[in-house]
C-alpha cells in the first residue's frame, strides 16, 4: 500500500484543515457588503462609519471562522494578518484620497503656461496666471538651504562616527536630538530677529534658507549618522591595513559604501522643508513678480503661494484652482526628488554579483 | 625585501585591561611563523601590535619595543601609516571592497595612496593576482564587483591587495577559518610560495594548519579568563609538535587541556 492511499484514509498529524487561499477576501468583501448594510439600516450616512464597522467585522469574522476550522493558533495568526491590513488600508487610504482630489482639482489650471508664467500683472481673483516665480523661489530656496546643510551636516556626522568620542561628540550628539524637535515656526523666529530685527537685514531668500537648515540639519546629520555606522568596520581595517591614512578611508571607502543611504538621506531631508510654509512667509515674504536672486529682496515660494492664493479665493475661482494647481506641481517635485533620490542609491549600492 | 621582527617587552591593553603581557620573541625572515592558543590568548592582539593595528581599536594601547630590522614600530615619530605600509595585513573575514571592481581592489593600496605611476598599475595587478594564483581565474573579469567571487576567491583577492603594496611582512589573522578545505588548500599552497619573498606570521585555530605551512610555531595561553595572555613557547614547529619543552604546550597539542 502506498503512502498516498494511507494519508486518504487516516487524517495526517501534520496537515489540519486549511481555509481556502480565497478566505480573507471573502471576508473582506462580505464584511465590506454587511457593513453597508448595518450602516443604512441604522441610517448612518458617513462612509467612515460603514467602514469602521466593516474593519471591526473583518478582523472578528475571520478570527471566528477560522477559530471553528482551523484552530485556535492559526486563528490568532489570521487575527494578526488581518490587523496589519486593517492599518495598512486605514494607512493609505488619506494618502490615495489626497493624491486623488490633488490631481482632480490640480489639472483644471496646469499648463504650459501656468508652469512659465508669474502673476506680475494678475490680481489673485482674476484667471490666467501662474508660478514660474514660486517655483523658481521655492528651488532657490531650498537649494541654497541643501547647499549650506549638507556639507554641515555629513561632516558632523562623520565626527560623530569615525572621530567623536567623549563629551564633546555626546553634546553634539544632544543637540542633533534637541534641533529635530525644533518646530519650524521658531526656527522662522529665531532668523526673523537675528537676521532682519538685530542686523536689519530685509527679506531674502536666503534668509529663508538659513531657517530651512536649522529645520534640514538635524535630519541630514541623523541619517548620515545612521549609514556610517551601517559601514562594517572591517572595511576601515582592511584600508588602513594597506597603509591608507583614516582620513583618505573615511573618503575612498567609507563614503562611497554608504554614498546610497546618504542620498537618500538629504533627499528626504529636502522634501521635508520643501513644503515648510511658516518660516519662509516669516523671512522670505512674498511677491507676484519673478525675483531671481535669493539674495536680496522678497521671492514668492510655492508653499506661500497655496496659501495665499487659497486665503484670498474664498473656496473658489481662479486662485482656488492655482492653489490646487501650485499644491500638484509640489507633491510631484517631491515625488521627483523621492524616485531620483532611489534611482541614485540603487545605482550607487554596493554591488553584488558575478 | 623580508626583514626580521624583534619584539621585547610587549605589553597590549584594552583600555585598563591588560590583554598581552611581557612578550618577546623573534620573527625571522623569509618564513612561516605560525601562532596557536586558546581563545583569548592573545593571539590576534599581539599580531595586530605588529602593524600598530592595535591602536584602531577604541581603548587599545601598547608598551614595549617591537624593531623591524633596526626601526622600533612604537618609537618617537613614527608614522603608524608608513609602519602599515612595511607591514600588510589579512584578516578572518574576507574584506574586498564593496564598492570596486577586482582590479581596483588590488590597485586599493596604490590608488588610495596615490602615488602610482598609471602604466604600472595594470602590472602590478597582475603581478599580485598570479602572485596569490587567482589571476587565471578574474582575469576576464578584472571590471566586476570584488564581491561576487566566492569566498576563498575573495580571500586571496585580499591576499593580492596586501602584496601588491609590496610590504615587507605579512600578517594573517586566521585566514582559513571561513574556507571550505580545498579553499584551504589553496591558500596554504599560496604561503607556502609567499614565504619566500615576505616574512609571513599566521594565526591559526587550526593545529594541522600549523604543522603544515609554518617553520616555527609559538604557543600562547592564559592562566585563566580575565588574566593576560602570555607567549608560553616559540620553537621550530617539528619541535613544538614532537617534543616541546614545556608541559601545557603538549596538553594543548595532544588535546589535554582544561
Amino acid at each position: 500500500m502506498s503512502n498516498a492511499t494511507l494519508s486518504g484514509k487516516r487524517p495526517s498529524s501534520l496537515r489540519g484543515a486549511t481555509l481556502p487561499k480565497w478566505f480573507p477576501w471573502a471576508v473582506a468583501a462580505g464584511s465590506i457588503a454587511l457593513g453597508l448594510g448595518i450602516s443604512a439600516a441604522a441610517g448612518l450616512d458617513s462612509s467612515i462609519q460603514w467602514a469602521l464597522i466593516a474593519a471591526l467585522l473583518f478582523v472578528l469574522g475571520s478570527y471566528g471562522i477560522a477559530a471553528r476550522v482551523e484552530g485556535p493558533r492559526q486563528a490568532k495568526d489570521r487575527v494578526a494578518t488581518s490587523l496589519v491590513w486593517v492599518a495598512f488600508i486605514l494607512a493609505v487610504a488619506p494618502l490615495a484620497s489626497l493624491i486623488y482630489e490633488t490631481i482632480k482639482r490640480g489639472v483644471k489650471v496646469l499648463d504650459g503656461y501656468f508652469l512659465s508664467h508669474s502673476m506680475g500683472i494678475i490680481a489673485d481673483s482674476e484667471p490666467g496666471g501662474g508660478i514660474y516665480h514660486a517655483i523658481l523661489g521655492t528651488l532657490e530656496q531650498v537649494g541654497l538651504a541643501t547647499l549650506i546643510s549638507v556639507p554641515i551636516g555629513v561632516l558632523t556626522a562623520i565626527y560623530l562616527v569615525e572621530y567623536g568620542r567623549g563629551k564633546l561628540a555626546k553634546a553634539v550628539t544632544f543637540f542633533v536630538d534637541v534641533m529635530t524637535g525644533i518646530p519650524s515656526i521658531v526656527a522662522g523666529l529665531f532668523i526673523l530677529s537675528l537676521w532682519i530685527i538685530t542686523l536689519g537685514m530685509g527679506y531674502s531668500g536666503f534668509a529663508g534658507s538659513m531657517a530651512l537648515t536649522i529645520l534640514m540639519l538635524p535630519v541630514v546629520v541623523r541619517s548620515t549618522e545612521e549609514m556610517l555606522k551601517l559601514v562594517p568596520n572591517e572595511l576601515r581595517e582592511a584600508s588602513l591595513a594597506l597603509g591608507v591614512p583614516k582620513w583618505r578611508t573615511i573618503l575612498k571607502v567609507v563614503l562611497p559604501t554608504a554614498i546610497g543611504g546618504i542620498t537618500t538621506g538629504v533627499m528626504l531631508a529636502v522634501a521635508r522643508i520643501a513644503g515648510e510654509t511658516a518660516p519662509v512667509l516669516l523671512l522670505v515674504w512674498v511677491t507676484p513678480l519673478i525675483n531671481s536672486n535669493p539674495f536680496k529682496d522678497p521671492q514668492a515660494s510655492l508653499p506661500v503661494y497655496i496659501y495665499l492664493q487659497y486665503a484670498n479665493s474664498g473656496g473658489q475661482g481662479p486662485g482656488y484652482d492655482r492653489a490646487w494647481a501650485a499644491a500638484l506641481v509640489l507633491i510631484a517635485f517631491i515625488m521627483i526628488l523621492n524616485l531620483a533620490a532611489r534611482g541614485i542609491a540603487r545605482w550607487k549600492a554596493p554591488k553584488t554579483g558575478r | 625585501m623580508a626583514k626580521r621582527i624583534d619584539v621585547s617587552g610587549l605589553n597590549a591593553y584594552y583600555g585598563s585591561f591588560r590583554a598581552i603581557e611581557d612578550i618577546s620573541m623573534t620573527i625571522e625572515p623569509r618564513s612561516v611563523t605560525a601562532f596557536i592558543g586558546p581563545s583569548g590568548c592573545g593571539k590576534s592582539t599581539f599580531l595586530r601590535t605588529l602593524n600598530r593595528m592595535h591602536e584602531v581599536t577604541s581603548g587599545g594601547r601598547v608598551e614595549g619595543k617591537v624593531m623591524l630590522d633596526d626601526e622600533d614600530l612604537y618609537g618617537a615619530g613614527v608614522d603608524p601609516v608608513a609602519v602599515r605600509r612595511e607591514v600588510g595585513m589579512v584578516f578572518q573575514r574576507p574584506n574586498p571592497f564593496p564598492t570596486m571592481s577586482i582590479f581596483d581592489n588590488v590597485a586599493a593600496g596604490l590608488k588610495l595612496n596615490g602615488n602610482y605611476k598609471k602604466s604600472e598599475l595594470s602590472d602590478i595587478v597582475e603581478k599580485s593576482l598570479k602572485g596569490a594564483n587567482l589571476w587565471d581565474e578574474v582575469k576576464d573579469r578584472l571590471n566586476k564587483p570584488g564581491s561576487g567571487l566566492s569566498g576563498g576567491q575573495q580571500q586571496r583577492l585580499c591576499i593580492a591587495r596586501a602584496i601588491a603594496i609590496e610590504p615587507n611582512v605579512l600578517l594573517m589573522d586566521e585566514p582559513c577559518s571561513a574556507l571550505d578545505p580545498i579553499s584551504t588548500l589553496a591558500i596554504e599552497d599560496l604561503i607556502g610560495q609567499l614565504k619566500e619573498r615576505f616574512t609571513i606570521v599566521i594565526v591559526t585555530h587550526n593545529m594541522q594548519q600549523a604543522a603544515r605551512v609554518s617553520d616555527r610555531t609559538a604557543f600562547f595561553n592564559l592562566a585563566a579568563v580575565g588574566q593576560p595572555g602570555k607567549l608560553i613557547e616559540i620553537d621550530e614547529t617539528e619541535r613544538i609538535f614532537s617534543n616541546p619543552s614545556v608541559q601545557a604546550t603538549e596538553d594543548y597539542i595532544s588535546g589535554r587541556f582544561g
